[in-house]
C-alpha cells in the first residue's frame, strides 16, 4: 500500500517540463509514480489528499535561512524555524553559520543537523567559511563537506580579504559547493543602517552606497577568472541577497562570460523601497537595505529575464525588545519564510505577469541546483517527496500574530497576498496543512 | 495610554501634542503655535505660572546640551510645571536600560510629557511610540530640531514682516524671502527642520557648503531645495543668512581644511556688507567665533541671535501648553 495519494492537483514540475493536471504517488518518503489524473485509480493509499484547484508543485527551497540555534533561542529554534518554513511551503531551508557560537566545525555542524534539534522540513547548513567568520583562516571545508555542508559563507559578513576570499573559492570548488557571499565592503558601511541617499539624508541616517555591494561583487568575479585560468578550477560564487543594479548588473556580464555565478533575491528587494523605514520602522531594517525604487524594479527585471538565479529569504527573526529600539541600534533583518510565496505570486506573477513554472524554478528547482540537493526540487519518480500544495489564485491578508516563527519582525503584517499554502509535504510526511477552507 | 487624536503615522500611533518633525505639522498647526506663542507672551506673569500648575513634565536629555535644556526648563518652570531632569551627566540614566524602559519608568513616576534629547536619529519616534506620551523632540541625532525651526520662523518674521506678522502663518508668509543656510548641513538637525519647514511658508532655501557638509542627497529635503557651492552669490540672493556650526566631534572620517572653508564660508563683515547688506544673520548657537562666524558680525545690527534665544523660550512654552493639552 502508498503512503499518500495527491489526486486532482496542477503540477507544475518546471526541471521535468511539466506545467499540467497530474497525480502523484508517494511511498515510503518518495514519489513513486507521477501520472495523468485518475491513472492511480484503484490504488490503494494510506492517505488521499484532493488537490482539486491547487497547484502540486516541488516543496520550496530557501538556501538562506537563519535559525538563531544554537545560541540565541529566544529568537527562534530549529524546530519553530523550520515550523514556520513549513507553513510558508518550503520543504528544504539551508542554515547560515551566525549562530552563537558559529557553525564553523565538523562536531557544530552534526549538532545542528541532529534530529534531536526537531527539524520539521529538511534542513542543510552552509557553515562558515572562516573560523569563528572572523575572515581569517579557512574552516576545513572537506571535512565539513563530507559531514553533509552544502557551502560555505561568513554571511552577516563578507569574507572581505582576497587572499582569503580566493583560498575559499579553490577549496569550495575541490568540494564541488559554492561560497555563498554576503557581497558588501564593510569599509564603506560602518555606522550606516539603510540605504544611502536622499531618503537617509531626511532621516538624518548614515547610508550605505550601492557601491559596497558592487565593489564585492566585482572584486569575487575577478577572483573566478583568475582561479579559472591559474588553478584550472571552476569555482561557483553565490552572491547572496542581492539588492542593487549594479550588482546585477556585473553578475548579468559575467553570466555571459561563462563564469560560475549564481545569486538569490530576498522578496523584500524586489517587493519594497526605502520608503518602507518611514518614521524608522525597524521592521524595514535589514542588510542589504531596501533600496531605491529604480534598485527595486530592477531587481523584478532580473527575476523576469533570468539574471536572477533563486529566491531566498534570508528569514532572520529578531525578539520584539530588539527591534523596539532606537532604528540605529535595532539589529537587522526581517522574517521571511511565511511571506515569501505570498509576495513573490503578488509582485511577480500577478503583477509581472510571471508564469507559475517560473516561480517554482525560482523558489525549488534553481535553489536545488545552486545548493546540489539530490533529489530535490522536482517531482520525478525516486526523488524525495517534498511538496507544496497552493491554492495560486487566493488572496489572503498575512497576520504575524499567526506566524509560526518565534518572532514576528516583519514589514509584511497585514499585507496581501496571493497564493495560499494549503499542505506541505515533507519526505511523504504532511507537515503543514490547512484544508478547511480549500475542501469548502 | 493614548490620548485621543494624535498622529496615525505607518504602523504607528503618536499621541496629540507630540512634536517629533516639522513634517507632522500643517500649516494651520504652525500657525496655531504661532498663535498660541503670541498669545502667552502676552500673560501676566502669575496668569503664566498658572497654566501648567500641578502637572510634570520629564527632560531627558541623552546629549549634553545647556541652551536647549536650559530653555525648555525654564519655559516648563516659567509655566508653573514641575520639571525633572535626567540626563547622561547626571548618570541618572541607567546603563544599558532601553529607551523605552526609561520612558516607561518616567511616565510611572507622573511624567506627562517627556522633552528627549538624543544622539540616534528617530529615538524621539521611540519614546513616543513606547510610552504613548506626548514628546517634544528637542534634538534626535542627525534628525531634526523642530522647536529650533519654529523659534527661527518666529524671529524671520518678526524681524522681517513685525510682531503682529509673527502671530499667524499661510503658505504665502515668507514668500519672496530667500534664507540660505550654510555650514555643516549633514550633520545638522536644525538645517533639516528649517529646509523642511520654510519652503511650506512660501520661502525659497539655498542650502550652502562644500560638498563633504552638503552632499547632493540634501535635495531629499524637499523637491524646491537648492544646493549653492558659492556662498557669495547665494548671499546676494538673501534676505536671510543661517549660519552653522561645524561639528567636528561628528567629522570623523571626512577631511576638511579649515583655512580653505574660512576662505570659502566664513560670515564676515567684509562679505556681508558686499553681498547682502540688509539680510538677517541667524544662528542656532552655539557659535564658534572666527570659524564660521566672525566677531563683528555675531555681534553686529544684522544678528537676531539674541531674538532668537527669547523665542526659543516663548515658542517652547507654547509647545508645553500643545503637549498637555491646553492649547486653545
Ligand atoms: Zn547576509
Amino acid at each position: 500500500m502508498s503512503d499518500l495519494l495527491i489526486v486532482n492537483g496542477h503540477l507544475v514540475d518546471p526541471a521535468n517540463r511539466i506545467d499540467a493536471p497530474h497525480d502523484v504517488l508517494v511511498r515510503e518518503g518518495r514519489v513513486a509514480a507521477v501520472d495523468r489524473p485518475a491513472a492511480f485509480e484503484g490504488v490503494e493509499a494510506a492517505e488521499t489528499i484532493d488537490a482539486s484547484g491547487l497547484v502540486v508543485a516541488p516543496g520550496l527551497i530557501d538556501v538562506h535561512v537563519h535559525l538563531r540555534e544554537p545560541g540565541q533561542t529566544y529568537k527562534e529554534t530549529i524546530a519553530t524555524g523550520t515550523a514556520a518554513a513549513a507553513a510558508g511551503g518550503f520543504t528544504s531551508v539551508v542554515a547560515m553559520p551566525n549562530t552563537v557560537p558559529v557553525n564553523d566545525s565538523v562536531a557544530k555542524l552534526k549538532w545542528m543537523l541532529d534530529p534531536a534539534r526537531g527539524a520539521g522540513v529538511k534542513l542543510f547548513a552552509m557553515p562558515a567559511a572562516t573560523i569563528g567568520s572572523m575572515g581569517i583562516e579557512l574552516t576545513d571545508f572537506e571535512a565539513l563537506h563530507r559531514a553533509g555542508a552544502v557551502g560555505f559563507t561568513d554571511d552577516g559578513k563578507p569574507v572581505l580579504e582576497d587572499h582569503v576570499m580566493r583560498a575559499a573559492l579553490v577549496a569550495a570548488a575541490r568540494a564541488g559547493v559554492p561560497v555563498s557571499q554576503h557581497a558588501e565592503d564593510t569599509r564603506l558601511t560602518g555606522g550606516c543602517s539603510m540605504n544611502a541617499g536622499p531618503m537617509a539624508f531626511r532621516l538624518g541616517l548614515r547610508g550605505m552606497p550601492v557601491e559596497a555591494e558592487a565593489r564585492i561583487v566585482e572584486r569575487d568575479l575577478r577572483l573566478l577568472r583568475e582561479i579559472e585560468r591559474a588553478e584550472g578550477l571552476r569555482p561557483h560564487l553565490h552572491v547572496q541577497h542581492v539588492s542593487t543594479a549594479r550588482a546585477i548588473d556585473l553578475i548579468r556580464e559575467a553570466k555571459r562570460e561563462g563564469l560560475h555565478v549564481t545569486c538569490e533575491i530576498a522578496p523584500h528587494h524586489f517587493a519594497l523601497t526605502e520608503a518602507t523605514v518611514g518614521d524608522y520602522d525597524t521592521h524595514a531594517k535589514m542588510n542589504p537595505p531596501l533600496r531605491a525604487e529604480e534598485d527595486r524594479a530592477r531587481m523584478v527585471e532580473a527575476l523576469v529575464d533570468g539574471t536572477a538565479d533563486c529566491i531566498a529569504t534570508d528569514h532572520a527573526p529578531h525578539a520584539a525588545f530588539e527591534k523596539r529600539q532606537e532604528f540605529e541600534r535595532a539589529p537587522n533583518g526581517i522574517t521571511g519564510l511565511e511571506t515569501a510565496l505570498g509576495v513573490t505570486m503578488r509582485t511577480l506573477h500577478r503583477e509581472q505577469g510571471l508564469s507559475l513554472s517560473r516561480i517554482v524554478e525560482l523558489m525549488s528547482a534553481a535553489p536545488a541546483t545552486i545548493a546540489s540537493l539530490a533529489g530535490r526540487g522536482a517531482v520525478g519518480v525516486g526523488h524525495y517527496a517534498d511538496l507544496v500544495l497552493f491554492n495560486a489564485a487566493e488572496e489572503w491578508v498575512f497576520d504575524a500574530e499567526s506566524s509560526r516563527s518565534k518572532s514576528r519582525n516583519t514589514p509584511f503584517d497585514g499585507a496581501p497576498m496571493l497564493g495560499k499554502v494549503r499542505a506541505t509535504i515533507s519526505e511523504g510526511r504532511v507537515v503543514y496543512r490547512s484544508f478547511e477552507a480549500a475542501l469548502t | 495610554m493614548q490620548s485621543p487624536g494624535g498622529l496615525i503615522s505607518g504602523r504607528f500611533h503618536y499621541a496629540a501634542g507630540s512634536l517629533l518633525s516639522v513634517t507632522h505639522l500643517s500649516v494651520a498647526d504652525v500657525s496655531a503655535i504661532l498663535e498660541e506663542t503670541s498669545r502667552i507672551a502676552a500673560l501676566e506673569i502669575s496668569e503664566r505660572a498658572a497654566m501648567l500648575r500641578g502637572r510634570t513634565i520629564a527632560l531627558l536629555f541623552y546629549e549634553s546640551s545647556t541652551r536647549t535644556r536650559t530653555s525648555f526648563e525654564l519655559a516648563a518652570k516659567l509655566l508653573g510645571a514641575t520639571t525633572t531632569l535626567v540626563s547622561d551627566k547626571s548618570s541618572s540614566i541607567e546603563k544599558g536600560e532601553s529607551l523605552k524602559d526609561t520612558g516607561l519608568t518616567l511616565r510611572a513616576l507622573g511624567a506627562e510629557c517627556i522633552i528627549l534629547r538624543h544622539f540616534h536619529s528617530g529615538a524621539a519616534f521611540v519614546l513616543a511610540r513606547e510610552t504613548g506620551l506626548p514628546v517634544l523632540n528637542a534634538g534626535d541625532g542627525m534628525h531634526e530640531h523642530p522647536s529650533q525651526a519654529l523659534l527661527d520662523l518666529r524671529t524671520m518674521l518678526t524681524r522681517l514682516h513685525g510682531t503682529s506678522a509673527a502671530r499667524r502663518v499661510s503658505e504665502r508668509s515668507l514668500e519672496g524671502v530667500t534664507v540660505t543656510i550654510t555650514g555643516d548641513i549633514l550633520h545638522s538637525r536644525v538645517a533639516r527642520s528649517n529646509a523642511m519647514l520654510l519652503p511650506r511658508l512660501g520661502a525659497r532655501v539655498i542650502l550652502c557648503g562644500p560638498e563633504p557638509l552638503l552632499p547632493e542627497d540634501a535635495h531629499g529635503l524637499g523637491a524646491g531645495i537648492e544646493i549653492d557651492r558659492d556662498f557669495d552669490h547665494a548671499l546676494t540672493q538673501s534676505q536671510v543668512v543661517m549660519m552653522l556650526r561645524i561639528q567636528k566631534e561628528r567629522l570623523a572620517g571626512l577631511e576638511l581644511d579649515l583655512g580653505d572653508y574660512i576662505a570659502r564660508f566664513q560670515l564676515n563683515a567684509g562679505r556681508l556688507a558686499a553681498q547682502a547688506p540688509k539680510a538677517l544673520v541667524m544662528h542656532p548657537g552655539p557659535m564658534i567665533r572666527g570659524l564660521e562666524i566672525s566677531d563683528e558680525v555675531a555681534d553686529g545690527p544684522q544678528s537676531a541671535t539674541e531674538e532668537q534665544v527669547a523665542n526659543g523660550l516663548a515658542i517652547r512654552q507654547a509647545l508645553l501648553v500643545r503637549a498637555m493639552g491646553g492649547m486653545r
